[in-house]
This record gives C-alpha cells, structure tokens and sequence, in this order.
C-alpha cells in the first residue's frame, strides 16, 4: 500500500503557483487577441465578397478542425523558420491559443450577428446608418449579450487547452507538476494536488458562467450556444 | 522568403507516418466506442432515482468534465501504477483520459437530448397506457436521437482531435510519428503542415455532417 | 340508480405542497354521460381530469373505474401499482389543449401506437381499427400526413382518433379548442358532439358556453377546488344560483343563449 506523502507538494506549492500564474496568463493574453481576431474573422466571413469570405471560412474551419497540439507544434517548430523569428515557448503559446480560439470566437460571433432579426439592421438602415454604425450601434451591442454563454464556454475551453504548452516547456501548471513530480519523487500526489487544482478552478468557473447564464436568461435574454 | 520546400522527405516517410495513422484510427476508435456507450450509461445513471446512482453519476460527469484531459492522462500514466499495482501503458492511459472525457461531455447530450423533449409527449404517451419504457423507447427516444446526433458527431470529432494527446505519453500515433520524421529531417515545417492538413482533410467531412445533421433534424420538429 | 357508474370519485383531494387544489371532489358519471366541467382559471378542472386517469395520483380520496375501486388499500393508505395505472388509462381516454400528436409518426402510425405497443394487438387488426378511427373524425384522407403537416384542427381530430383506438370506457377533454384558431374549433366541436350522440361517456372541460349547452347531460361548476352548483345545463347555464358562477357566466358575454 502506498504511503501518501503531500508534504513535498505542500512545501513546493509556491513552485506549481507560479504555474498557474502562467497557465492565467496565456490564456488571459490569448482571449485579449483572440477576441478581436474573432470578431474580424467573422465579419469577414460575412462578407460580401467571395474571396474575402472564403478565406476567413478556411481560416476558421482550419482551426476548429485541426489539433490544437498539431497547431502548437507547427507554431513552435515551423514557423519560426519560415518568418525567420525566434519562437519562445511563451511566443509560441500565445500565438497558437489566440489564432485558435479566434477560430471559435469567429464563429460565436457569426451566430449572435446573424440571430439578431433582419428588422433592426433595416431599422438602422432607415434612420440613416451606414453599415460600421449599425453594426457597432445597433446589432452588436444586442448580439454580444447573447453570445456571452458560449464566450465563456470558449473561455474555459481555453483554459484547459492550455496545459498542451507545457509539451513545449513553456513553464505552465503542468509543467511544474510535471517537474516537481520529477524532483521529489511523489508523481501521485502531485499530478492529484494539480488535477484538483484544475477542477476547482474550471469547476468554479463553470459553475459561475452558469449563474451568469440563468442571470441573463431571466432577464429575457435568450442565451445560444 | 527563400526557404527550400523539402516535401520529398516527408513523402520518403510515409510509412513511419501511415504506422502513426494506424495508431490515431486505434485508439480513436476504441475512445469513441467506450466514451459514446459509457456516456449513454452516466448519462442514464443520472436519471435514476436512487441517490446513490444519481450522485456519483453527478460527480463523475463533473469532474470529468470540468478538468483537462492531458492533466487525466499524465495522472492515469504516471499517478495510477503507484495506486494499482497493474502496467498502465501509454494507450492505456490515454485511452482511459480520452473515453472518460467523451463519456462525461456524451452523458449531457444524453441527458440533455432527452429533456429537451415537451412534456407532453410523456403525458401523451401516459395517457394511452404506456409504461416509462414503452414510453422511452416508442415515443421519447426516436425524437430524441434525432437532436442528441450532430452535438454526438461533435463528440467524436474532439475525441479525434484529443487522440493527439496520446503523443504526449509516447504512444505512437500521427503526431507522435511526425515528430519523429522532423526530428530526423530537419523539415518541422513540411511534417507538421501535411500532418495538420491530414487531420484536416479527414475531419472536415465529418464537420460538414454534422452542418448537415443540424439542418435536417433541427426544425422538422 | 339506472345506468352503472363509469367513474366515481369520492372525496377526492389534491394538494401540490401547501396549496390545495381540490377539496374533496365527490363526482359520479354515469354509463353514456357527457359531463362538462366549468369553473375559472386555476379553479381545478385539469387537475380533476388528471386526477381521474392518474396523471396526477390524488392525495387523498378515491377513484372508482366502472365500479371497481382503483389501487389498494395498504393501512389507510391508497397505493397503487404502475402496472394497474398503465392499464386503467387505457380505459379511460384523454385528448389535451395542445394535442401532443408523435411528430415522428404518420397520423396513421399515431393512432396504431397505442394498441400495438401496449394492447398488443396485431398491425392488420391496429391498421383496420385506426382507419375506422380516423374515418369517425373525417380523416381517413390524411392517414399518411406527419402532424407537421395538419392544420391544428386536424391535429386535434387525430389526438380524439387516438385515445378512441383504445376503445376506451370514458373519454377526458381538456380544453381541446382553446389552441386553436377560431375557425377551427367547429370541426372539433363537431367530431365530439357526434361522439356524444353515439353514446360515448365523457367529461369535458371546456370555454365553449354554447357548446357546453347543447352537448351536456349534466354542467357542473367547479370554484376553488369544490364543486359549488351542478344540474342540467338550462338550469345552470341560465339561472346559476351562486354569485361565482353568475360573475363567470357574465365574463363570457359573448356567450347568448338560444332562445
Ligand atoms: N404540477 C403542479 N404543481 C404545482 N401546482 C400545480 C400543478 N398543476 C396545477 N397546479 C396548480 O393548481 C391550480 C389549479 O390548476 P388547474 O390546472 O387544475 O386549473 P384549471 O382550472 O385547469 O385552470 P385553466 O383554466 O387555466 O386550465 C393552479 O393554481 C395551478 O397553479
Ligand atoms: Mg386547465
């Protein structure tokens, strides 16, 4: 029988906190251009022109489709040789978690533009607006509210995706955990104290969005997903 | 830009490549058997009346699904052993990451599949005699089934997509067969892009289904 | 007493939690009776009706079914059985407000589900019976339309087809017409009134003054979960004698009574 031992966790707790710092702030970075990115892919994809659209469709479907570890892969490794940068690990991370959450967020945004009825774009039309000031005045400010149930679905996915950095040593909660189960030789309570971690950080953000949710289905806002 | 394209390498290796194919249909398929059948049994399990059914259904969905699947298998690969005396080997523990996750995510569609059927289909049914399983299985699940398919087909997609995770552990899949190809050749680039483009290129079709799935099942009724 | 007893409650009471809907219904409906059941909104009449086929158990009190009390007594207690519950609804017919028809069945497979799955009949003897059904409410024609494809009159004459495949003993109508558009309502009205004429035993909650004028053997009014006045129709209808039932009487202005 195993003999559990949480002292070396315990006393290295600063160690996995640092982590977490990490693991926040990639994917804090990540939604800050993911977001924007997203909107832009969306409305491109609205587009009326074809090759516009058809280019912002590829770029999300691309990204929704494909691995996320594959993606990270090709950011670390690959492009760093065809735009000659320097990829470190954080770059890299960044990079690869904004573009693909951006895929998803693009297409958050499609569904709350497009569930906004065509009434309030001719609304605006009618008054004068022009197309920027409609949907930056008008449809926008309706679809957001909307849409923040699946954004903060996104948001949580995100999260747990990003302990896929820690396989290119960018120094995340996994990372440390898988460092610190290394060092002191206790893989078990370890890699327990961090899956807990994990859960009741995305447990409890779960657990809010769904209150933000019956907030906002309550005051009459139908949520979409 | 003048890099040299070296594509010729990547297709000198596409029998290391085919070999990690192999091992991503493996373990997909096993993932999506035991994740979609698992999930139908949670999820039933959290219908049941019986407390002691109903929590720790709850509990399993929970928590299966509120933490990441990699942080599962790096704990089923090297936490497990520790516990249990048994020899968790790579697909082992990326299976047991992978198909719990798809059990837990497939337990809500379920759930959700079922309840989002009108009540009065129940009292319908109630009313001409039908017992809870002549009710399920004539009346609620047919419905049901139609608008649990394209969220279900969703679920097999990711579990795919997860199936990359595997390489994390070793086991030998795409991902991990296409490290090796770089790490030998020097061309990341050339590998991962015809990588990514083979995920692509298997499960867009599967993505449009689902498109399609939507549209046919989801005003009809 | 001439005709047997179809259904008879005695004492029946139902509370959700703290509020009582019904306070001791005592309610006979005899072999061949149409009764109509009026009374305001929440004053219990869907209860009473779901009490009767045990959609909603009744929390005190009983129900007799042609004479036969339903479950058993177990220490001053009813109990019942699912089993015995399953095979009195059978007997005893229910059409809704929204008609809940199967979308995934043709009109026909709607009206053949009932008597294959839980009576256990044949498909040829099903099939044949479920025609005749839906001949008797005038749509043998959309025998092989999905309810998406009727019109909500239709669709109603197809739930009443439904619950008569069952050959029931009593039939249950809870404001089958409030749904629907009023140029609808007369082919409703209609299929049930022939019903009344061939005899059936029913029990109808109903808005429908007039109808309830002409179909009615008996009205009773149902206020705060008792039954405050009931007689025949030209009684109640005209000269209520309670002040609830002359104030609801007068809420349905639009209701003149033939001369
Ligand atoms: N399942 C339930 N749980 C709690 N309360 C209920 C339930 N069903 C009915 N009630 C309450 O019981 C009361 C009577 O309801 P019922 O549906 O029998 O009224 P009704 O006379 O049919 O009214 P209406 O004309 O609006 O259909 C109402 O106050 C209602 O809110
Ligand atoms: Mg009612």
């Amino acid at each position: 029988m195993h003999q559990w031992d949480f002292s070396p966790v315990f006393s290295n707790l600063d160690f996995l906190l640092l982590g977490l710092y990490h693991t926040f702030l990639v994917t804090a970075l990540a939604l800050s251009f993911g977001i924007p990115i997203g909107l832009a892919l969306a409305l491109c994809r609205l587009s009326r022109f074809r090759l516009v659209s058809g280019v912002a469709t590829f770029i999300i479907e691309f990204f929704r489709t494909t691995p996320p570890l594959v993606q990270l892969f090709w950011f670390f490794f690959a492009l760093p040789i065809l735009i000659d940068v320097r990829m470190t690990p954080f770059v890299a991370s960044v990079a690869t978690f904004s573009i693909q959450s951006s895929a998803f967020f693009a297409e958050i945004f499609r569904g709350g533009i497009n569930s906004i009825e065509r009434g309030q774009w001719e609304a605006a039309k009618a008054i004068g607006m022009s197309y920027r000031q409609s949907l930056r005045r008008i449809i926008l400010p309706q679809a957001v509210k909307r849409m923040i149930p699946a954004f903060l679905e996104r948001s949580i996915e995100l999260l747990k995706t990003t302990t896929l950095i820690s396989t290119v040593s960018y120094a995340d909660l996994m990372f440390q955990a898988n460092e610190l189960a290394q060092k002191t030789f206790r893989p078990l309570e370890v890699y327990t104290v961090v899956a807990l971690m994990y859960f009741f950080l995305i447990f409890g953000f779960s657990y809010a969005s769904i209150h933000v949710e019956r907030f906002l289905a309550k005051s009459g806002e139908s949520t979409m997903r | 830009m003048n890099y040299q394209w070296d594509f010729q390498t990547v297709w000198e290796n596409f029998d290391v490549l085919w070999i990690g194919l192999i091992g991503t249909l493996k373990i997909f398929s096993v993932t999506v058997v035991l994740g979609l059948f698992g999930g139908l049994i949670v999820g039933m399990g959290r219908y049941a009346r019986p407390i002691w059914i109903r929590g720790p259904a709850s509990i399993f969905v929970e928590f299966f699904r509120n933490t990441p699947v990699l942080v599962q298998i790096i704990w089923f690969y090297f936490a497990l052993p520790i516990l249990v005396p048994i020899n968790v080997s790579p697909f082992l523990a990326a299976v047991l990451g992978i198909s719990l996750n798809t059990a837990a995510f497939s337990a809500e569609i379920y759930r959700g599949g079922i309840q989002s059927i009108e009540p009065g289909q129940w009292e319908a049914a109630k009313a001409i005699g039908m017992n809870y399983a002549q009710t399920m299985r004539r009346i609620i699940l047919p419905q049901a089934i139609k608008r649990m398919l394209p969220p279900l087909t969703n679920r097999g997609i990711e579990a795919f997509k997860m199936s990359t995770l595997a390489s994390v552990v070793a086991y030998v899949e795409t991902l991990n067969q296409a490290k090796l190809i770089a790490s030998l050749n020097f061309n990341p680039i050339e590998t991962y892009s015809v990588v990514a483009f083979a995920f692509f290129v298997i499960l867009y079709p599967l993505v449009q289904a689902t498109y399609v799935l939507e549209r046919m099942f989801g005003k009809s009724d | 007493m001439s005709a047997e007893a179809v259904v008879e409650v005695r004492g029946l009471v139902k509370r959700f939690g703290d509020l009582e809907v019904l306070k001791g219904i005592d309610l006979k409906v005899r072999e061949g009776e149409t009764v109509v059941l009026l009374g305001v909104s929440g004053s219990g009449k869907s209860t009473l009706l779901r009490c009767i086929n045990f959609m909603e158990t009744p929390t005190e009190g009983r129900v007799f079914e042609s004479g036969k009390l339903v479950g058993t007594e177990k220490n001053g207690r009813m109990v019942y059985r699912e089993r015995e519950l399953c095979a009195l609804r059978t007997r005893i017919g229910m059409v809704f407000q929204h008609f809940n028809l199967f979308p995934h069945m043709t009109a026909l497979q709607n009206v053949m589900e009932g008597q294959t799955t839980v009576l256990r009949e044949s498909r040829e003897a099903a099939e044949k019976n479920a025609i005749e059904q839906l001949r008797r409410v005038g749509l043998e024609d959309k025998a092989f339309e999905y309810p998406a494809r009727l019109s909500g009159g239709q669709k109603q004459r197809v739930a009443i087809a439904r619950a008569l495949s069952m050959n029931p003993r009593v039939m249950l109508f809870d404001e089958v017409t409030s749904a629907l558009d009023p140029e609808l309502v007369g082919e409703v009205l209609k299929a049930i009134r022939q019903l009344a004429d061939e005899g059936m035993t029913m029990i109808i909650v109903t808005h429908e003054l007039g109808f309830a004028y002409h179909v009615a053997d008996r009205v009773l009014f149902l206020d705060g979960g008792e039954i405050i006045e009931q007689g025949p129709p030209a009684e109640i209808l005209v000269k209520p004698e309670t002040r609830r039932a002359k104030e609801f009487l007068e809420g349905h202005s639009l209701f003149k009574l033939p001369d």
